[in-house]
């Protein structure tokens, strides 16, 4: 009888990440937010260029959740302000990883477009 | 926002119950946010952002599942493929015997308001004969006294020679009143159709061609109207070209011509030869018209004894135009196809069940690692629906493929296109019964997959399925293949045997050898006997002496093609039945017997001295010598038929001029030179039949230049092998034989499958068991005992359900079976066989892996 083994993803097999996902990445790297507090997040951080919708960030986050690279957290920041029906979302440590691989092939992407002329040298 | 919530429902359930709660907060502060109309903006962002959502998230959850699928069938082809093997196989089947019922028996000709379209008979039961065609007079009788129908209108099929473009030809005509196309309420493509100005006698009459012949004689070209078409002799003006898809009163018919009377057809009320179709008034039913009929019959009786004695009119719907037997053979077919996809059904089911025990071990271990249960459930789920739709899909292939190939079973009586094509909506259907069965037994399992991981069993190794509940359900289903593949092999068996019987019937006379082909001699250029003689006998002479023909003769019609040509035979102080006293009539010429190899039993053949001017005498077969004078010398006996009293000259055997299948009347045969003169001109001989030595295919040119010789302007048409003539008696029988032969292989390979996937199940699963008691002592036959007995069982209740059904169904189509019982032992003894056979193929493999069980590695296994 056969049994069912699914392939452990590497990193690099999750690259490259959708943008959506890699500023969710980004947004609980520093604290455990929820779901709203990442999309208010990813707006101040982005200075309102990128707005995620409801659908979009609950659909990338359960993704994140299946892949293992964030996790929900029982722990609650701050209790007494919180409403007890929200969940928050911490990176784990192969998310660590994979957002700095994202990060990296994306700096080598800018470097590379550095060298052709087709982006500004930093000083 | 209870609206709110339930349209959360289209996200997929995971996605919902983990964040819809977070969802609706959000929404709902939102929407607290803004006032006035900015409020529906809101709604509708929101209301966007779920469904786009839901379209991805359920996009990509069965992207995932059907690479699951991919990985799992390429991990266990023999599953994928049996599945969608045994899904091709029912829906094709299915559909292509579903599309020619429908085709021949449900879908409504192609006229308008076709359901108050009748057909009309004459009605002489009491001579056997319920659907008669009607005479002139009596036609324009109940038409004009009749007030049930709307319109009433006659046609007559004929052929008459034409002078086209490209040569003499043949051509089928029919005549029809001029009324006929408002009748069917259809109009023409090109042109017009005949009108009521068109029944008066005109200088040139009117002619409408049918799609086929413009195309293929006139190149389609729009400028034919109006221009003129020699028929017969006769210059027609062509008027107009009617649809490619209408086809009446046949489908071989090149040409309608007005039908017309004159007074002397009107009189004759003997002469029966049209066919009558009528469009019911409005509210008129069948039975009201049929009594209204009757009664206008019944006056027709009394004003004229002779013709119209017990006749009564026969009123039928023009859709119920189908034989008894083609409707019956129809019916058969599609028993036969539901069998098969029920059969197919069982097998997914059987199938699933196996699958869903195989994977409880790979399930569990996906449970253990976190799996989600309603997410395994739907991979299931989405497994056995993408199966069944490849096949489902292949299986419509199939039918496209196989239905112009059965089309030969759709009866040429009906108006409708001759090449019926695979109905994709019957394929949907049949894919639907499957994809049922494959959701059916997908969702069991799925459902139980949930159930039982939601108790956290799995997880410790519980078995979602007991093996013994789902041993039961399959062998039931293995019982039920079994059954129902015996019913199609005994059907089959006795239907060739039938095949078999009629094959065996002598035909009374040797077709192999024998060339035939028409030239049908036009009138009034042939209306004497002296031209007609000095054609015959240029053309025979030289054919003839043609290397390689070993004889020729003409006749009027050939066996088998024309069954009609029914004459009375009238003979002074007869004490046969007068119901009994007709004879069928054919004028031919010297050397007809011996080219057909028509034994003659006394006296002698016609002869070239047997003229107008001498004694007029007959040869007849021996069925009509015995009939008149038992046990007397027929020679030199006097009887009247066809006009003219005749002095028996000759005795030959019997012909089956009706067809293999059915009692001819008996035969006359009487000299060409003694059809008069203008009369009775549709037995003037017509069919040339060649014996000859060689190739046939050789001899075809030679008569040609000979005809050619003759009578430059006279076509030659059907040219074809006697052969042939008899192969046709038995196409349509051929094509059941084959047809059915093909449902029951179909059906007998599944239940292998079956068999076999079952037994391979039980030892696999008995696996430890058998070790246990291989362990104990048991021997290798007591092992292959085990699964054989297992095998037997099935199998033998089986062939009892099948036995008992396959008489039953065999009595429904008795019928059709020639004559052979449907009790033939034989064919059960075959069936049983049969199925014995596929049991024992079955178990080969499972029973040889029983054997070659090793005790020890089974007992570790578990």
């Amino acid at each position: 009888m056969d049994t069912y083994l699914p392939d452990e993803p590497t990193a690099a097999s999750l690259l490259p990440l959708a943008p959506a996902a890699f500023h969710i990445l980004l947004a609980v790297a520093d604290q455990d937010r929820h779901g709203y507090a990442i999309i208010q997040e990813v707006a101040v951080r982005t200075a309102g260029e990128m707005k995620l919708s409801a659908g979009t960030l609950y659909r990338s986050i359960q993704k994140l959740v299946e892949l293992d690279l964030i996790e929900e957290t029982s722990e609650r920041p701050t209790p007494d302000l919180d409403d007890e029906r929200r969940r928050y979302y911490r990176i784990t440590a192969f998310g660590r990883e994979v957002a700095r691989a994202e990060a990296e092939r994306l700096q080598a992407l800018v470097h590379l477009a550095r060298t052709c002329g087709l982006a500004p040298r930093t000083t | 926002m209870a609206l709110w919530r339930l349209f959360l429902h289209l996200l997929p359930a995971t996605l919902r119950e983990a964040h819809g709660a977070e969802m609706t907060a959000m929404f709902r502060r939102d929407l607290a946010a803004v006032r006035g109309p900015a409020a529906l903006a809101v709604i509708a962002a929101a209301v966007a952002d779920v469904l786009w959502t839901a379209v991805v998230a359920h996009v990509e959850a069965t992207v995932l599942d059907l690479r699951d699928v991919w990985r799992s069938a390429r991990r266990a082809p023999g599953f994928a493929g049996s599945v969608v093997a045994v899904t091709a196989l029912g829906v094709g089947a299915a559909t292509a015997a579903f599309s020619l019922a429908d085709h021949v028996l449900v879908r409504p000709l192609p006229f308008a308001a076709p359901d108050a379209l009748v057909k009309l008979w004459q009605d002489q039961s009491s001579r056997g004969y319920s659907r008669m065609e009607l005479s002139p007079g009596n036609f324009e009788d109940w038409r004009r006294q009749s007030t049930s129908f709307a319109s009433m209108s006659a046609y007559a099929a004929s052929s008459v020679n034409a002078m086209t473009p490209g040569g003499p030809v043949r051509l089928d005509t029919a005549q029809v009143s001029v009324t006929l196309f408002d009748t069917l309420g259809v109009g023409a493509a090109l042109g017009r159709t005949l009108l009521a100005a068109d029944d008066a006698p005109t200088a040139t009459p009117p002619v409408v061609l049918s799609d086929h012949l413009w195309r293929s004689t006139f190149a389609a070209s729009p400028d034919v109207l109006g221009t003129t078409l020699v028929l017969s002799g006769t210059a027609h003006l062509v008027v107009g070209v009617m649809p490619a898809w209408f086809e009446f009163p046949t489908r071989d018919v090149d040409l309608w011509t007005p039908l017309r009377f004159v007074p002397a057809d009107l009189e004759d009320r003997a002469n029966v030869y049209l066919r009558v179709v009528a469009r019911l008034a409005p509210g008129v039913t069948i039975p009201q018209a049929r009594a209204d009929l009757n009664g206008i019959a019944a006056s027709l009786a009394r004003a004229f004894p002779e013709a119209n004695d017990k006749t009564g009119a026969t009123v039928v719907a023009l859709r119920d135009e189908v034989t008894r037997q083609a409707r019956t053979m129809l019916l058969a077919l599609v028993g036969a196809s539901t069998a098969v996809l029920l059969i197919a059904c069982a097998n997914m089911a059987s199938l699933f069940l196996a699958r869903s025990v195989a994977r409880q071990r790979e399930l569990a271990v996906r449970l253990a690692m976190g799996a989600r249960p309603r997410r395994l459930a739907r991979q299931v789920l989405t497994e056995s629906l993408a199966l069944s739709a490849i096949g489902g899909a292949a299986g419509a292939v199939l039918a496209v493929v196989a239905v112009p190939v059965a089309a030969a079973l759709v009866p040429t009586t009906l108006p409708i296109a001759e090449v019926p094509h695979a109905d994709l909506r019957l394929a949907g259907l049949a894919a639907l019964a499957t994809l049922a069965t494959g959701l059916g037994f997908g969702l069991v399992p799925a459902w139980r997959i949930a159930r039982t991981a939601s108790s956290g069993d799995l997880r410790h190794g519980a078995r979602v399925f007991g093996t013994r509940g789902t041993e039961r359900l399959r062998g039931l289903f293995v019982v039920s293949e079994v059954a129902t593949a015996i019913v199609l092999l005994v059907t089959v068996g006795l239907f060739l045997k039938a095949l078999w019987q009629v094959q065996d019937v002598d035909p009374g006379f040797d077709p192999e050898g024998v060339v035939t082909m028409r030239t049908a001699l036009p009138l009034p250029k042939y209306e004497r006997v002296a031209e007609r003689t000095r054609f015959y006998r240029q053309v025979l002479d030289e054919v003839r002496h043609a290397p390689g023909v070993e004889n020729a003769a003409y006749t009027s019609f050939l066996p088998m093609v024309m069954g009609g040509g029914i004459w009375p035979v009238l003979m002074p102080g007869t004490t046969v039945p007068e119901d009994a006293r007709a004879a069928s009539v054919r004028f031919v010429t010297p050397g007809y017997f011996s080219t057909m190899r028509i034994p003659i039993v006394r006296g002698r053949d016609v002869a070239d001295t047997d003229r107008q001017d001498s004694q007029f005498v007959a040869v007849v077969s021996r069925s009509f010598a015995e009939l008149y004078w038992p046990g007397e010398d027929p020679l030199g006996r006097h009887f009247s038929t066809a006009l003219q009293e005749r002095v028996v000259v000759g005795v030959v055997g019997d012909v089956r001029v009706r067809g293999l299948e059915r009692e001819s009347e008996p035969q006359v045969y009487l000299p060409a030179p003694q059809v008069p003169d203008g009369g009775l001109t549709f037995y003037v001989p017509r069919d040339l039949v060649v014996r000859v030595s060689t190739a046939p295919a050789s001899i075809v040119p030679l008569v040609r230049a000979a005809v050619m010789r003759a009578d430059s302007d006279q076509p030659i048409s059907d040219v074809q092998l006697m052969t042939d003539v008899i192969d046709r008696q038995m196409a349509s029988r051929s094509t059941q034989v084959s047809v059915l032969g093909a449902f029951a292989g179909v059906a007998l390979l599944l239940a292998l499958v079956g068999i076999h996937s079952l037994l391979a199940y039980v030892v696999a699963a008995r696996t430890p068991e058998i070790g246990v008691r291989m362990a104990l002592g048991a021997t290798r036959g007591q092992v292959l005992a085990l699964v054989g007995r297992r095998a037997a069982t099935l199998a033998g209740m089986g062939a009892l359900a099948g036995l008992a059904v396959a008489y039953a169904a065999s009595r429904s189509v008795q019928a059709l079976l020639a004559g052979i019982s449907a009790a033939d032992l034989g064919t059960y003894v075959f069936a049983v066989g049969a199925a014995a056979l596929i049991t024992l193929l079955g178990s080969l493999l499972p029973a040889w892996r029983a054997m070659r069980v090793d005790p020890v590695a089974a007992m570790r296994t578990d």
